[in-house]
């Protein structure tokens, strides 16, 4: 089972009755996962995708102070988002169990920041579980919940992508019902507290975060049983599982105690004072920030990321621990030869409408600026067509901000700016509103493919479908762009490609004159297996001619992983097996070299 | 066959996004807990799916870590011609690497490589997208006539796997047995 369904699985196995999320690598298929259960099981929970993270955690919030236990998930970023209900959360504390997941991606594999929310539980001041493997994070579940309503207090679990996407073999545990006994207790000293009251709140939080560092079943736990030295080990999160196989295979399993700490925050006080009183060397290896190390407060004794010991950038691979560990035990080692791997960089599927719709953009708006956003549309980097990627909705702020950084220029570029249907409704929204209002000169091209499709074809609002497949009211979007106050909105189809072009034209001149002008660019993803009909286009046949003289303008400002350049030939060739038949490619070619192949019956 | 509780084998898959490396892995995995063995594995998600340079981690043993140390793999499956190049540091001197090349390929490392053109026997079975299954069939192969490449798991443990997991889809089932089986036969 995947570590996102073993935290699944956890939820399942410990009745948790209320589940949000907004999809987002490496935590995407924890909701997908209990939904699946859900439907296996008895089918009695509320499982939603929200517009977005903020959202998310203040319903399975609200239904935790209803008394139900809840959770949420989300990546780090997406805790960024969620941030401002975290913080006020922690001061009013929760009454069903409410545990807040939300998994890192040190690397970053698939993020724009290697931040480490186990340090916005340390902001917030609420607990926070780190897991080791898919099967500890299954187990943290029940840890969390029981945790949370021991102590009226919101519980973090904080995966890594080394535990949501390794796969262990876990056996399922039963699945408990939903418990559906909401019973809020109104108390508006407490759910309303004003600022006087938030004083003694956050006194009481205190007094809370004291007794779970006391907690006995959550303190870290001694490894091995080795010789009494001046040295030990601490290790947290999936760093401990690499720390425990290198230490074995060093043959140092006996001789360096190790101990792993599985509530980083806050650090048990007992396991502080015996940490520093037992050794007067101490390594800590934990990712990202070194949180335990902080608290472990002696700068002479305990070394880690803060002293330099630890690398602070970039995941912990097994290699560098390994390294680390060897330094510290003072032993000699192979050292691990890990070339750089230069890799294949990604791209757009061969027949993704943004493809077409970037290719348009940069005819229609030579010389623009290209903000863009979140999605499998930062990949339009590849096509020169993203100039600036900066966080999940800023494609529209980061517009408007270029377009006031210019407006007393004679010549003003033009702005052409790209986000994702899903993207959009997580916090384009806000940011279009404000650019009416602020009457914004650029075109604001919603590239609406009908799913959330970077993180594995989540429903988007527009959809009308629930996690579990359930009917629900659809949102359109071209009402919504209207209701913001945009008066120039107008929907094209990407795949005809020349329409489109000038489609943009007129939106671009619409918005040197007027302000604000939207471009729906509607064209359903290719690999959305949800749908299978693709209506208004049929799959055509292509094939490059004679006349195809080499040049690459296809390759270079296309770039489809269909399309290569035969260096012999000097021609270009068509991957059938990749090829989707779109078609886009023969409005590419400036010499009209690739035709369509009309079957001769 | 060893007891189970002596092997620990360490697999390292690589590719690029679209071609199944993900798909193999798990069947290896589900191979693994078939035969009673722990197995711990680790994907690639997100926006290296994209097309972009894929890498799994299978264990079958008692591990504790998701990850394979550099120096440490047993053997590899290389579902691009380059992936010998860009990962064979992850194993160890004297293991294997099934590679898919239409070429031959050269490595200065203490490994047997063996090649497989997965692409053309693809294209020859009519069923372009099952370079994936072809490679691991030709491994199973490999695996089974060298003794010293041993592989924790047989042909017929995975084609277990393939009709307990495809029990409700005969012709997809068909069809990965026929790409996995023309994988084994081109084995010489």
């Amino acid at each position: 089972m995947l570590g996102n369904e073993a935290i699944a699985n956890g939820l399942m196995e410990n009745g948790c009755t209320v589940a949000t999320s907004y999809p987002g690598t490496p935590a995407s298929e924890i909701l997908g996962a209990f939904a699946a259960l859900d439907k296996k099981g008895p089918g009695q929970r509320h499982i939603q995708w929200a517009v977005n993270e903020k959202i998310a955690f203040e319903i399975a919030y609200t239904a935790s102070i209803a008394g139900l236990r809840a959770a949420v998930s989300m990546k780090q970023v997406g805790l960024n988002v969620a941030s401002d209900p975290l913080m006020s959360a922690a001061y009013l504390g929760v009454k069903g169990g409410f545990v807040v997941i939300s998994a890192d991606d040190p690397g970053p594999h698939s993020s724009q920041t290697e931040q480490d929310s186990r340090l916005m539980a340390m902001m917030a001041k609420v607990p926070v579980l780190d897991p080791d493997s898919p099967r500890q994070a299954k187990d943290m579940v029940k840890t969390a919940f029981e945790l949370s309503e021991a102590f009226e207090i919101p519980v973090m679990l904080r995966p890594t992508t080394r535990v949501c996407h390794a796969r262990q073999d876990i056996e399922p545990g039963d699945v408990l019902p939903g418990k559906w006994d909401a019973g809020f207790q109104k108390d508006p000293e407490r759910w309303a507290a004003t600022p006087k009251f938030r004083f003694q709140l956050h006194r009481a939080l205190e007094k809370k975060l004291d007794a779970v560092s006391r907690h006995q079943k959550t303190a870290p736990v001694r490894l091995n049983d080795a010789a009494k030295t001046s040295k030990a080990l601490v290790v947290s999160g999936v760093a401990a599982s690499h720390a425990k196989e290198i230490l074995k295979d060093l043959n140092l399993w006996d001789i360096l105690p190790m101990y792993q700490v599985l509530q980083p925050f806050p650090l048990h006080q007992d396991f502080i004072v015996h940490m520093i009183d037992t050794y007067s060397d101490i390594l800590v290896i934990e990712e990202t920030t070194g949180i335990i190390e902080m608290q472990l407060a002696d700068r002479h004794r305990v070394k880690g990321k803060l002293t330099g010991s630890v690398p602070g950038v970039g995941e912990l691979l097994p290699e560098s621990i390994q390294k680390i560990i060897s330094e510290f035990a003072g032993i000699d080692t192979q050292p691990i030869d890990v070339p750089a791997e230069p890799g294949v960089r990604p791209t757009l599927c061969a027949g993704c409408p943004h493809r077409a719709a970037f290719f348009a953009i940069k005819k229609a708006a030579p010389k623009g600026i290209y903000p863009s956003d979140i999605g499998c549309y930062t990949l339009g980097l590849n096509l020169g067509a993203v100039d600036t990627v900066l966080c999940m909705g800023a494609a529209v702020s980061q517009a408007a901000g270029f377009y006031h950084a210019y407006k007393h220029e004679t010549k003003r570029p033009d702005i052409v700016a790209t986000i994702g249907d899903s993207t959009f409704f997580h916090a384009g929204v806000p940011a279009l509103i404000d650019a009416v209002v602020q009457n914004v000169g650029f075109v604001l091209v919603i590239l609406d493919n009908h799913t959330t499709a970077m993180t594995g074809n989540q429903p988007t609002p527009a959809m009308g479908m629930g996690a579990c497949g359930e009917i629900l009211n659809p949102v359109d979007i071209e009402g919504l762009v209207k209701g913001c106050g945009v008066r120039f909105c107008r929907v094209g189809d990407p795949y005809y490609l020349n329409e489109f072009i000038a489609l943009l034209k007129d939106a671009i001149q619409y918005s040197r004159e007027n302000g604000p002008a939207v471009v729906i660019s509607r064209r359903p993803c290719l690999i959305d297996r949800l749908k299978e009909v693709k209506p208004g286009w049929e799959p055509m046949k292509v094939e490059v001619a004679d006349t195809c003289d080499g040049c690459g303008y296809c390759i270079d400002h296309f770039e489809c992983p269909a399309l290569s350049l035969n260096q012999n030939e000097k021609q270009v060739g068509i991957d059938s097996v990749l090829c989707s038949g779109c078609g886009v490619c023969i409005s590419v070619c400036p010499k009209k070299s690739i035709k369509e192949v009309k079957d001769a019956g | 066959m060893p007891d189970k509780s002596s092997i620990s084998q360490q697999i390292v898959i690589s590719g690029v996004g679209g071609q199944g490396v993900l798909f193999v892995t798990r069947l290896l995995a589900e191979a693994a807990i078939l035969k009673g063995l722990r197995v711990f594995t680790s994907e690639t998600h997100g926006m290296a799916q994209r097309g972009g340079t894929v890498l799994s981690h299978l264990k079958a043993g008692a591990f504790s870590s998701p990850l394979i140390r550099a120096g440490n793999a047993d053997g590899l499956l290389a579902l691009k011609a380059n992936s010998m190049a860009q990962h064979g540091y992850y194993l160890k001197p004297g293991t294997w690497a099934v590679v898919n090349s239409s070429q031959g390929v050269t490595t200065d490392a203490d490994v047997s490589a063996y090649i497989v053109d997965a692409e053309r026997l693809a294209k020859q079975i009519q069923n372009p997208k099952s370079v994936n299954l072809i490679l691991l069939g030709f491994a199973l192969a490999a695996a089974s006539a060298k003794t010293e490449n041993n592989l924790f798991c047989q042909m017929e443990d995975v084609e277990t796997v393939l009709e307990l997991r495809m029990a409700k889809n005969k012709t997809m089932l068909d069809d990965a047995a026929k790409a996995l089986e023309a994988g084994f036969k081109s084995f010489k």
